[in-house]
């Protein structure tokens, strides 16, 4: 498919792509491409410029502090997340990582694609969500760190707003965790998916259902708790080929129910 | 926006738009046609490269990005008459029918092998995951690259 025509800049640092979207209103951030480039085939979206990412090292690589927080660069792929020894700190991400399309896309696709597109079928807003995940935005009058609540604002909506880069994403410390979804085939799009995360209390993140990823705080960890806390949530789940949006409710049930059971496995 | 690539080897410089797609370049502009489109969605897997020794979908990368890039397509996998191990197993074991899906098949092959030399039969079929075949079933693919292995 010819794309229409578009302008290309590949910036080395931060600053210079920070630079270039603050200099056109059509510029956008282009990352892994894995969803933005089909975006441009069906004309869903046009920006006047792209603001390749990929050569900026600073936003690459996998940091393990001290006391097992990772800051994961926003332009690493899902394959480095997978390869990564440090990332096996908090095993969960390497595992749904691993789940994300096929090789080719997880070659390209990046942390920082998946969580900016917010699609709400993406694997790993909800992850993200339930285990407890910060995200830090540069814009030109410094940087910001926001919670999952405050970052994912809406279907395709992020906190990042015009002339901002999502640079990093902070994980703390933890080993107890699940993820399950419904997928269109293996390792397919999700249907509905849920995440779950026992470190400290129990927290839930329902993918699909909603714009953004739902979280729960069910009072226990055992699966009548945890079917009362999806049954008590106002979800708000799309009608559509794949999922009438009362199946897609029946799903986050029972994928909520996995999710933790997968946790308390890996506690 | 000028770039260079060195694809199968070979550098090549060419003058190109940046909304060109690399498998086009790659087609249209090298007139290396054996990287085929099948979906242009990125759902097939008929248009993969290994770039910078990490195989890619061509078809969801512009041209531009591979500037300075090392490119490896089907036409590249042997550098003489001769078929590779691969390709020799591909044709040993019927592992393919229309051979639409076969560059991009060989290459996802190749970039599994090079990195783990002898995969489980779940490996493979991971390996091959990015993929689409609509004539074999995906038995006889997966029978090859096992023959490779071997």
């Amino acid at each position: 498919m010819l794309l229409r025509e578009v302008g290309y800049v590949r910036p080395g640092s931060v600053a210079e792509a920070l630079a270039a979207l603050a200099a056109d209103d059509g510029a956008r951030a282009l990352a892994g491409g894995q969803t933005l480039v089909n975006v441009m085939k069906a004309r869903a979206g046009s920006p006047d410029v792209l603001v390749d990412l990929n050569g900026i090292d600073a936003l690459k690589g996998i940091e393990l502090g001290g006391d097992g927080t990772l800051e994961i660069g926003a332009m690493t792929t899902y394959s480095e997340i997978v390869a990564s020894s440090e990332a096996r700190a908090r095993p969960i991400l390497g595992e749904v990582c691993a789940q994300i399309a096929d090789v080719q896309v997880r070659n390209r696709g990046t942390i920082g694609g998946n969580v900016c597109t917010n699609d709400p079928t993406n694997h790993l807003p909800p992850l993200l969500a339930a285990i407890g995940a910060e995200f830090t935005i540069q814009g030109a009058d410094g940087s910001r760190t926001v919670s999952a609540a405050d970052f994912f604002l809406g279907v395709y909506f992020t906190a990042v707003g015009p002339g901002e880069l999502l640079t990093s994403v902070r994980i703390p410390a933890g080993r107890s965790d699940g993820f399950a979804a419904v997928t269109l085939g293996v390792d397919g799009t999700c249907i509905a998916s849920a995440a779950a995360s026992l470190n400290g209390h129990v927290r839930v993140a329902l993918g699909c259902v909603d714009a953004v990823p739902v979280v729960l705080e069910p009072a226990a960890a055992d699966a009548d708790a945890v079917r009362a806390a999806v049954q008590g949530a106002s979800l708000d789940p799309p009608s559509d080929v794949h999922a009438s949006a009362a199946y897609r409710v029946h799903l986050a049930e029972v994928l909520a129910v996995r999710a933790v059971q997968q946790a308390q496995g890996s506690a | 926006m000028n770039i260079s690539v060195t694809i199968n080897g070979t550098t090549c410089e060419r003058d190109v738009e940046p909304r060109k797609l690399l498998i086009h370049f790659v087609r249209d502009d090298l007139d290396l046609t054996g990287s085929h489109i099948g979906c242009d969605t990125g759902n097939c897997g008929a248009c993969s490269m290994i770039v910078n020794g990490q195989l890619v979908k061509s078809c969801m990368m512009l041209a531009v990005q591979a500037d300075e890039a090392a490119i490896e397509t089907v036409e590249g996998l042997s550098d003489d008459d001769e078929l590779t191990k691969l390709q020799q197993a591909f044709k040993d074991n019927h592992a393919l029918q229309c051979g639409y899906c076969t560059p991009g098949m060989l290459m996802s092959a190749t970039a599994l092998l090079r990195a783990n030399p002898h995969p489980t039969e779940d490996e493979i079929r991971k390996g091959l995951q990015g993929n689409i075949c609509r004539c074999t079933g995906y038995w006889n693919i997966f029978e090859a690259v096992k023959a490779a292995a071997e």
